[in-house]
């Protein structure tokens, strides 16, 4: 017997974590002398207020859909994939060259190609960890963190020594033509008489990650790998009794989540900065993992965890801009939502399900 | 009338929507062995744990020594002078026995005081009630049975009266439970009072003055042993009249479909677990496996299953199979038609958290009736599995439901409608009735039976020696690695089983 109804799983529990987050970060506001209720209008107003404001949210939540796509198409195969911001770095480094160093004639082509570079970039920086958890058994939380740290060395070194173009001091690749940009959701929505903000850096590749979302949850609830991988990550002995390899499914799952996590490039360096800079990433390959956490490893689940961390990405921004609030309450507040809705989770979850069994038993 | 040793009055215990005690009553009389039976799932443990103080009741009063007493918690339960031998012994496997005997029951925070008057208490014990064990011996080192005395002794080192005893003889040989049940019945002479839970019947019927049976969380009767018949008490169990023996003809066996030479296993941590066996298993036959569990029976199973690499040699209808590399997973071992029913469908042969259906593809998920293009055919899934649900009688039917939401017995039906459903040359299957109810034993005996009649080969592996003699038709022992002999089940018994199962070979002793 399923302790609670579905519904109570799914949006129940997300939503109290969130109002919970909500008090605390209050209290934390108030701590400082601030107006919680004012830092909330300012929040929801700057965020969700214009399309200036939806454009930067969406934005953010793209990036955020790919890397928690990535790391939850690892959770189904129970692999805890910490390296999206290493791969999505390297996804970078395949959509610099992918659009440097070929002349694409239109920026459907490019972006076709942007995707595909993004994804082998990514896969295979997923893939050496892969292999060391599969056939050695390394650890993989501790080896995709150590890959991070070795993708920032990478990126570090070919800004420096390689893409940055003669004469400049900035470690950051030469300009992308301007052939390979990207429609900004502005340019889309124009033609069909929607005016949206020229400045907001929301583009075409959300239609990528909406995509994405829907290839993901087809490939893990409809095809036969995406049966094994969720076998394998509920039951390894089962896996062995059923003649499903854990080693192919390490190394699959893995390589579908560091080409996730690599596709973010096409949102932040081909649609937003149009080329190739030093921690480009901006920490969206860790909030992957909260996102992923929210969204209960489910491709609607997480599209809504990352429109959710959007706009608190894009409401603290504001926030900082225009209140005294510090930069860094605005990371306390987005790392109180993740400890609610990730962490502790079971704190809601036991006390809910309790009441909805008592419920259950004054019926029955 | 004496005043009972141990008096339950209206205990009830429910777990959410569970209820695991109904209005429990029981009293037990002094210096008696009661027995207490039921299926898995009936609550048994239930009732003991809530003596035990592990659990409280929701209702209901506990009296010892015609004494209204709480037990909040283990520590009262053994002031109380209760005592428990649990099914999965808790010792130190590297202490010896006396540090484990004394252990939690230390007398300060100096241990030499202690342990000589632990040696000393031991020694009156091991007089009195014949319960030797040398007490610098090593856990480790000692066999199932000795551990299991060496319980006993820490329950009566803290001075219990009362002993539970929570199926005590899923781990030993015939003779080490015999041996066992000659100590419960001088502890009884000597005025102990005992509550044996086991589902075996004829345990019941060998060791225990009374019996209570229970169903569903409910105390279903309570009758003096030597007035029932185990027909009776499993009627009373399971509800309705059961089938005890397995209804067959003589077999017909044909020829060979699976032969081994010489295979050798190792498991995981590098322990050779099989050393060079041969068997033979022919159509028409179901040759069972006996031996206490941990004697490579599981791994021989594995390496069949494709489950784990060995060495030797295996033939399959004369044709050979490989042992390690590719070709030798268990989805090859499929395509072979080999099917597996393994020994534990909670971690092996179900995913819990997946629905009926998804289980029914599990390991032939590859089938193309399952497949539709890059997708798969989750419509024609769940229409096959329908049809399973139907004829193996699984309940409650419906495909929609979490395995883990079955019961033990409707679980096991899943397995095995989807292995036997696939009309395999060779099935293998191990402890096939382990946690199921008396009612669905009867029917996956049944679906077994009928299997082998088609021409099929089976090779059964079962720490049951009842299921051993009711199914096979031909008998293996495993010992340490090793096929202690092969015996025909009308040529032999219990009793010779139990040596060979022991490592005493029948022509050498």
């Amino acid at each position: 017997m399923d302790k609670m109804p579905k519904w109570a799983d799914v949006v129940l529990i997300p939503l109290i974590s969130l109002i919970l987050a909500a008090i605390l970060s209050a209290l934390v506001i108030l701590g400082i002398g601030e107006d919680p209720v004012a830092a909330v209008n300012m929040m929801v107003s700057g965020a969700l207020g214009s399309t200036y404001g939806w454009g930067y949210t969406l934005y953010y939540a793209t990036n955020f859909m790919f890397t928690g796509l990535a790391v939850a198409v690892a959770f189904h195969a129970r692999l805890f994939n910490i390296g999206g911001e290493g791969q999505a770095m390297l996804g970078g480094l395949g959509v610099a060259m992918i659009c440097l160093y070929i002349p694409w004639p239109h920026w459907t082509m490019a972006l076709l190609a942007a995707c595909a570079a993004s994804m082998l970039f990514g896969a295979v920086w997923a893939a050496i960890p892969a292999y060391l958890q599969a056939r050695r058994g390394s650890h993989i939380v501790i080896t995709t963190i150590m890959f991070n740290f070795i993708a920032a060395a990478l990126l570090n070194y070919m800004l420096v020594n390689v893409m940055r173009p003669d004469g400049s001091m900035d470690p950051a690749s030469e300009r992308f033509p301007a052939a390979v940009h990207l429609p900004t959701l502005h340019e889309l929505l124009a033609p069909i008489g929607i005016s949206f903000s020229k400045a907001a850096p929301a583009n075409v590749s959300l239609l990528v990650a909406v995509l994405a979302c829907v290839v993901v949850w087809a490939l893990i609830w409809r095809t036969r790998l995406g049966y094994e991988i969720r076998a394998y990550g509920h039951s390894e002995s089962g896996a062995l009794y059923a003649g499903i390899s854990p080693f192919k499914i390490t190394m699959v799952a893995m390589l579908i989540s560091g080409a996730l996590a690599g596709l973010m490039a096409t949102n932040n360096v081909m649609g937003e900065a149009e080329r190739l800079v030093l921690n480009s990433t901006e920490g969206a390959g860790f909030i992957g993992i909260a996102v992923a956490l929210m969204g209960r490893s489910h491709p609607f689940g997480v599209f809504l965890a990352a429109i959710l961390f959007g706009f608190l990405y894009q409401g603290g921004a504001e926030l900082a801009l225009w209140t005294n609030i510090p930069r860094e309450l605005i990371v306390v507040i987005q790392a109180l939502v993740i400890l609610f809705t990730g962490a502790l989770d079971n704190m809601v979850r036991m006390p809910l399900e309790k009441v909805f069994l008592a419920l259950r038993k004054g019926k029955a | 009338m004496t005043v009972p040793a141990i008096e339950l009055k209206g205990i009830s215990k429910s777990f959410g929507p569970v209820q695991a005690n109904k209005d429990i009553s029981i009293s037990v009389a002094p210096g008696t062995i009661h027995g207490i039976i039921g299926e898995n799932g009936a609550g048994k443990s239930t009732l003991m744990s809530i003596l035990y103080g592990f659990y409280k009741a929701d209702k209901g009063e506990i009296w010892i020594n015609g004494k209204k007493t709480e037990i909040p918690d283990s520590q009262a339960a053994i002031a109380a002078g209760i005592g428990m031998v649990f099914q999965h012994f808790k010792l130190v496997e590297n202490f010896t026995v006396l540090e484990n005997i004394i252990l939690g029951a230390e007398d300060g925070g100096l241990l030499k005081p202690s342990l000589a008057k632990a040696r000393r208490t031991l020694a009156e014990l091991a007089a009195e009630y014949e319960l030797n064990v040398d007490p610098d011996a090593v856990i480790e080192e000692i066999g199932v049975g000795m551990q299991q005395r060496v319980e006993i002794l820490k329950a009566l080192y803290r001075q219990a009266e009362i002993l539970i005893l929570d199926e005590p003889t899923g781990v030993l040989t015939p003779a080490e439970a015999d041996q066992l049940f000659r100590i419960l019945h001088r502890l009884k002479d000597e005025g102990k009072t005992i509550i044996l839970i086991t589902h075996k019947l004829r345990e019941i019927m060998e060791a225990t003055d009374t019996v209570s049976v229970m169903r569903r969380g409910e105390m279903t009767a309570t009758v003096k042993t030597a007035e029932t018949s185990p027909e009776h008490l499993a009627e009373l169990m399971v509800g309705r009249k059961v089938l005890l023996r397995v209804d067959k003809v003589p077999a017909k066996p044909g020829k060979p479909i699976l032969e081994i030479e010489n295979l050798r296993v190792t498991d995981d941590k590098g322990v050779e677990r099989v050393k060079g066996i041969d068997l033979t298993v022919r159509a028409g036959e179901i040759m069972g496996i006996a031996g206490v569990a941990g004697n490579g029976q599981s791994e021989l199973l594995e390496v069949l299953g494709g489950m784990r690499p060995g060495s030797g040699a295996i033939r399959l209808n004369g044709a050979p199979l490989p042992l390690s590399g590719p070709g030798s997973d268990a989805r090859a071992r499929r395509a072979a038609h080999v099917a597996h029913v393994p020994e534990d469908r909670q971690r092996e042969g179900l995913i819990m958290e997946f629905h009926a259906w998804e289980n029914v593809a599990f390991g032939y998920h590859h089938d193309p009736a399952y497949q539709s293009g890059i997708f798969m055919n989750n419509a024609a899934l769940r229409a096959d599995t329908d049809r399973k649900i139907e004829k193996f009688d699984v309940r409650p039917a419906d495909g929609w439901l979490a395995a883990k939401n079955f019961s033990g017995g409707n679980q096991q039906k899943i397995v095995v409608a989807r292995e036997i459903e696939r009309n395999p040359d060779l099935l293998l299957v191990g402890q096939p009735t382990r946690g199921v109810d008396i009612g669905a034993i009867e029917f996956i005996h049944k679906q077994i039976v009928a299997l082998r009649d088609q021409g099929k080969a089976v090779l059964l592996v079962s720490v049951e020696l009842e299921e051993i003699f009711g199914l096979a038709d031909r008998i293996a022992v495993m010992f340490d690695g090793h096929i202690m002999g092969e015996r025909l089940p009308d040529e032999t018994d219990e009793k010779e089983l139990g040596l060979l199962m022991a490592g005493v070979n029948g022509e050498a002793a």
